[in-house]
């Protein structure tokens, strides 16, 4: 509340030329030392950059000989620099928050080009300041404790690696995974590029290491379902899906698997490619090492009858009673690390996938060059026995394409070099790349291309029209292939190709589910579906809810290495965290002035963090400062102005209003209305 | 009985003659009540769209002006010819998103004392209506005479399916629409690649060489399919396939001998009717091998067996990987 | 029944007429679509100086009313997109109260295109400051609002008078339009007691 005993500087910031070389930063700065003396202004000064050491000690100086108690810096964004001037106040022994930064650059002196208009607004933003800023009230920010534990939700190769950093460091993780097994889709991946590595052979070890950690608590077969709280105190519930299978007595042996007669097409580890049993194990390296039973193909479930499983399992393991547990946990922490899904081949028909047999995608393929999966290794047509003389594989199918998605799915390059690597390695076939351009930014990744080109495969530049069956008189010796048509850009022609494979290096979109999981845990997803990182540039994998982190593919299109980083990343913010054993909230909260209160009620139902509680017996309403987040809409709510919303008051926003519409557009004084 | 406002288009009296007589004979079956529009005006083809788009569209929109004034219980008006399909639910929809356009059409029809409300009737093709407003239920249980052992190629042409304003059609380029009403007709449908592509147009008056090769390419597709004919519903694309078949053999010194002819052909003779009576002999490329093959059961041949079993090497086996999930593609699932 | 709203002046070009606009930002989306329209150097108008509330949720009617009262001569309240509010669904609480608050405002005599609602992601920064300059340029078509900006009246008076002018119209006497000003400085808006 104005005491009308402020003591206000007033600081303009030059920005170098950014401001002054439109804004006429000496004139606001006279300006508001004269027009605004009334309100409290005693010193207005101008400066190249408030935000230099020296421009801070300016505003520390002024306040230890001037008694300062209020500051008002019109400069940069509050986004950019808020934090540094409340540090300069600190400093000078000023409460933080008795400092208001406005913005007179992103808002007015970048946007604007008439510099008398610039300059005029310019005055009217610094007045806004100054009236509110007078309103400003000390204010401590909130501290909470954090809990030590966190939560990891995604067991891929981010969220595998996130686990293990911050279970070595000492502390627990929850780590859930929605399928049978973790591993994610490396799991299912050949080779990796550029080292040709074998995928497995690098992602299992971390896997099992996952698995046996004294500090990780593995929840495979899980989601999660709700989730409350704030940063450093979420309470968060897991739905353990039923296996039907007793854990604690598995032994892994796989007996049950063997003897299931019920066998359905593999939609998700051998996407689509293969089959496995009813009661499966998603791979042979699973971790957990324990299966699962299909309750929607079980014969038992459907028709009552066969149980081999429970007949062969040697340690009575098999219990179809077995219900959905939910299992509740406390944690400081959460990482997102949702990963991707690959974008279905089916809705582009021109490429034929789906109807014509031997058009595969990338992740196909890669189960068919992997020596565990259904063809063990070797590259066959659909037919499963065929080697192909000519494989053709399509970059950006899905991706880079106004029809479906506009981004660039950034790995699909380097993949289908590999493919096209691959290829060659196993059969004898000729291959060709379809391409716009090539993406292979990466260490050793040209080195790669460049290697690729070597070895003889075809490249053309230019997007695959058609993928075909439809052979032309002239080619009626193709019978049985397929032909790829495409448009050679740097041959400047047309040309069709006759192959006998062709492979689509489908582009990678967020989970189907990605805004719902955004709902869940409080954060906001871009209109692509992916997770949206509070900067991204500088704070790639914090997002704007405090105590929520994401990592690898649920941020965007990613490799290994990136994922694996951001992971690192997150986990070294959370050590951080869970070292300081407290963290200090914005004090932005609602406080209800219980005499003002008349119990009507109509904040109750406003709140989303359920951070407004009534008190029956007191018919009065109260808010829970450390749940509640700041948005301010039961202080807007409520009738009787009885909830106030600290550095957000009515009274700091009428002022500011007040102080912004004192100047007419042209930047005379506006006759005042009488209050 | 189901009624139906039925433009005809020019075609139905000439050129597809058979198609126009097989469609009367059809619907009396199906309980399909078609009004013709009184005073119908010819709906400009494509060449009056090429030379003037407003003209094309006043003329155009005058027979949907009628339509919408002989409304009568039914807001559903048919064309059976895929070009005045396409040109009356052009204007409709255009007229519908352009308040302007709409505005000058209803200038000029004012002059003949018309008017037409955008939005007013439902254009459909006479093959949607067959799938969806009779059913395949009621098609199958007026077949006396399925037409078993007939080996069909579907070629819907490139109007139909695409801009498909009112998204009647589940697929642009592999709709499958016809093949289930074939399917419901007892014929073994061939997987046709090129149902949707172009005929030729009229390529074969300005470009024949281009025509041609069009044409082969249908022709042959359908030939290694091992097809004893291609069913079409467009009036254009038969006579192209049809009229200049004997032409384009002659430029390639190729021997096609590919009947083409329209589904409610097909139908009739499923449903009974007298070949006369369907158009059966006014095509140039004859179909009698078609009826034969129908009429009379005859034991294949071993050089027609091995023919087909050519034709069917490079489809897949049922070894091997199994082929990815597609959408339920049930016939009546449109 | 609402008084139909009568724009005061004649066409903004020969007065020269520049609109304020006030605009409510919220933190996470609409401010940070400020901020980076300024980032990529947009240019829009001058004529709008903004607020900063940490949610559209925040959004008091009577803040657009002061704003109004204080000489405003339009308001453009902006925030998150609905499903995308950082506080979950509280942009959806500021929809109803915008909704309402048009309708009161309106119900005042000012013209329902003086307030306006524009949803902005914080990506959105170009389409931002084409919605700014869009409303600029209704607002100024709109004219200056004719009461308490600069008036010697208190605003209950001038309400009074907007009321009694619209009554007036309504009833055909054909009550002579306020004069157009030039500058938009304090002058009376001539209206009829």
């Amino acid at each position: 509340m104005s005491t009308g005993q402020e003591r206000i500087g007033v600081y303009i910031c030059h920005c170098g030329s950014n401001i002054a070389g439109i804004v006429d930063v000496a004139e606001v700065s006279r300006w508001a030392g004269e027009a605004l003396a009334s309100q409290g202004v005693v010193i207005s000064r101008d400066d190249k950059f408030m935000c230099a050491s020296s421009g801070q000690e300016l505003i520390e100086k002024d306040i230890a000989e001037l008694g300062l108690n209020r500051v008002v810096v019109a400069a940069c964004s509050p986004h950019m620099h808020e934090k540094t001037f409340r540090g300069a106040c600190a400093r000078a022994g000023l409460n933080p928050y008795l400092c208001e930064l406005v913005s007179i650059r992103e808002h007015v002196s970048w946007v604007h080009t008439d510099k008398a208009a610039a300059t005029a607004k310019a005055k009217a933003v610094v007045a806004g300041g100054v009236f509110r800023v007078k309103e400003h009230a000390p204010l401590e920010p909130l501290r909470v404790p954090i809990h030590p534990a966190t939560l990891v939700v995604g067991g891929g190769i981010a969220g595998i690696s996130t686990a293990l950093e911050i279970a070595d460091a000492g502390f627990p993780v929850h780590l859930v995974e929605r399928q049978p097994s973790i591993g994610g889709h490396m799991a299912q991946f050949d080779k990796t590029f550029p080292t040709l590595d074998c995928s497995a052979c690098i992602l299992t070890p971390k896997m099992v290491e996952a698995g046996t950690h004294k500090n990780i608590t593995l929840h495979t077969w899980s989601e999660v379902t709700d989730v409350k709280g704030y940063v450093g105190n979420f309470t968060v519930t897991i739905k353990e899906k039923a296996r039907y299978i007793i854990y604690d007595l598995c032994t892994g042996c796989g007996i049950c698997q063997e003897k299931c007669p019920a066998k359905v097409q593999d939609l998700e580890f051998e996407a689509g490619l293969g089959y496995r049993k009813v009661a499966y194990m998603p791979f042979p390296q699973a971790v957990p090492k324990v299966p699962v039973i299909d309750r929607d193909n079980c014969t038992y479930f459907s028709k009552g009858t066969c149980k081999a499983c429970e007949k062969f399992c040697p340690t009575n393991a098999i219990d179809f009673t077995q219900e959905d547990k939910e299992v509740v946990v406390e944690v400081g922490n959460i990482v997102l690390a949702t990963g991707f899904e690959l974008f279905d081949a089916r809705r582009i028909e021109q490429y034929g996938y789906g109807r014509l047999p031997n058009v595969f995608t990338s992740l196909e393929f890669e189960r068919m060059s992997n020596a565990a999966g259904p063809t063990s290794g070797h590259i066959v047509l659909r037919d499963g026995v065929t080697e192909p003389k000519a494989v053709g594989i399509v970059h950006c199918v899905g991706s880079r394409d106004r029809n479906y998605n506009n981004y660039c799915s950034a790995i699909c390059c380097m993949q289908s070099l590999k493919f096209a690597h691959l290829v060659k390695e196993h059969t004898d076939a000729t291959v060709y790349n379809f391409y716009i351009d090539i993406r292979a930014a990466g260490k050793a990744f040209d080195e790669f291309y460049q290697r690729v080109l070597e070895e003889g495969t075809v490249f053309v530049r230019g997007r695959v029209a058609e993928v075909t069956d439809a052979l032309r008189p002239d080619e009626a010796d193709q019978a049985g292939r397929i032909i790829v048509q495409v448009e050679d850009t740097l041959a400047g022609q047309q040309r069709r190709i006759p192959l006998d494979m062709v492979i689509l290096s489908a582009g990678l979109e967020p989970p189907a589910d990605a805004k719902e999981t955004g709902r869940l845990f409080g954060i906001s997803c871009s209109s692509d579906g992916w997770v949206i990182e509070r900067h991204p540039k500088l704070d790639p994998v914090a997002t704007m809810t405090d105590g929520v982190f994401a990592a690898g593919c649920a941020l965007g299109p990613r490799d290994i290495p990136s994922s694996v980083t951001n992971g690192a990343a997150a986990a070294a913010r959370i050590l951080g965290r869970i070292q300081q054993k407290e963290m200090a909230l914005e004090p932005v909260r609602a406080t209800v002035d219980e005499a003002r209160c008349s119990g009507c009620r109509i904040c109750n139902d406003l709140c989303p963090y359920n951070a407004i509680i009534f008190h029956e017996d007191r018919m009065v309403t109260e808010v829970n400062p450390a749940l509640c987040q700041g948005c301010g809409t039961c202080v807007a709510a409520c009738p009787a102005g009885a909830i106030s919303g600290t550095g957000f008051s009515d009274a700091q926003i009428l002022s500011q209003i007040e102080g912004l519409l004192m100047l007419t557009a042209s930047g005379e004084p506006r006759k005042a209305v009488p209050a | 009985m189901s009624r139906f406002l039925y433009y005809p288009g020019c075609s139905m009296d000439s050129s597809a003659r058979a198609y126009g007589d097989s469609i009367e004979e059809v619907c009396r079956p199906l309980e399909i009540d078609l009004q013709e529009i009184d005073d119908w005006n010819c709906c400009g083809a494509s060449e009056y769209m090429a030379l003037s788009q407003t003209r094309a569209f006043a003329l155009i929109s005058r027979n949907l002006a009628l339509a919408e004034r002989q409304k009568n219980g039914t807001d559903t008006l048919i064309a059976p010819c895929s070009l005045c399909y396409l040109n009356l639910a052009k204007t409709d929809h255009y007229m519908q998103e352009d308040p302007r356009l709409s505005k000058k059409l209803n200038m000029a029809l004012d002059a003949d004392g018309l008017s037409y409300t955008p939005g007013a009737l439902a254009v459909r093709h006479l093959l949607d209506i067959v799938l969806d407003e009779v059913g395949l239920e009621k098609v199958r249980s007026h077949v006396v005479k399925p037409l078993t052992g007939l080996r069909l190629a579907p070629y819907l042409g490139c109007l139909v399916t695409r801009p498909d304003y009112g998204h009647r059609w589940r697929s642009r380029e592999h709709p499958k629409e016809l093949d289930h009403l074939l399917a419901a007709l007892g014929a073994e449908v061939v997987d046709f690649p090129l149902r949707t592509e172009c005929c030729g147009g009229h390529m074969t008056q300005i470009s024949p060489g281009t025509g041609f090769e069009l044409i082969r390419r249908l022709v042959d597709a359908a030939a290694r399919q091992g097809a004893d004919a291609l069913v079409t519903l467009c009036p254009m694309c038969q006579m192209n396939v049809d009229a200049y078949q004997a032409e384009m053999n002659r430029h390639y010194k190729s021997s096609y001998h590919m009947p083409i002819l329209f589904f409610t052909q097909l139908m009739g003779i499923a449903f009974g009717s007298p070949p006369d009576m369907l158009g059966f002999g006014t095509e140039l490329v004859s179909a009698s091998g078609v009826l034969a093959k129908i009429g009379v059961k005859q034991p294949e041949t071993p050089e027609a067996e091995a023919a087909g079993a050519a034709a069917r090497k490079h489809r897949p086996k049922q070894t091997g990987l199994p082929m990815p999930v597609m959408p339920a593609d049930e016939e009546g699932q449109r | 029944m609402s008084a139909t709203a009568t724009s005061t002046t004649a066409p903004a070009a020969a007065t020269g007429f520049e609109p304020v606009i006030l605009g409510f930002t919220c933190n996470w989306c609409s401010y940070r679509a400020s901020d980076l329209a300024g980032t990529a150097r947009m240019k829009y108008p001058p004529n709008i100086r903004l607020v900063r509330l940490m949610c559209s949720g925040r959004l008091d009617p009577a803040f657009v009313l002061t704003a109004f009262a204080n000489g405003a001569d339009g308001v453009m309240v902006s925030g998150c997109w609905p499903g995308e509010c950082h506080y979950i669904e509280q942009n959806i609480k500021a929809l109803r109260r915008f909704l309402l608050l048009r309708r009161v405002v309106e119900s005042m005599g000012i013209e329902p295109r003086r307030l306006q609602l524009v949803w902005a992601s914080a990506a959105e920064g170009q389409r931002f400051a084409t919605e700014i300059t869009r409303i600029v340029e209704e607002v100024r078509e709109l004219g200056p609002l004719g009461w308490g900006r600069g008036a010697e009246q208190a605003p209950e008076v001038a309400v009074e008078a907007a009321v009694a002018a619209a009554e007036a119209a309504e009833s055909g006497e054909g009550a002579p339009a306020a004069s157009p000003e030039a500058p938009p400085e304090a002058q009376p808006a001539e209206v009829p007691a």
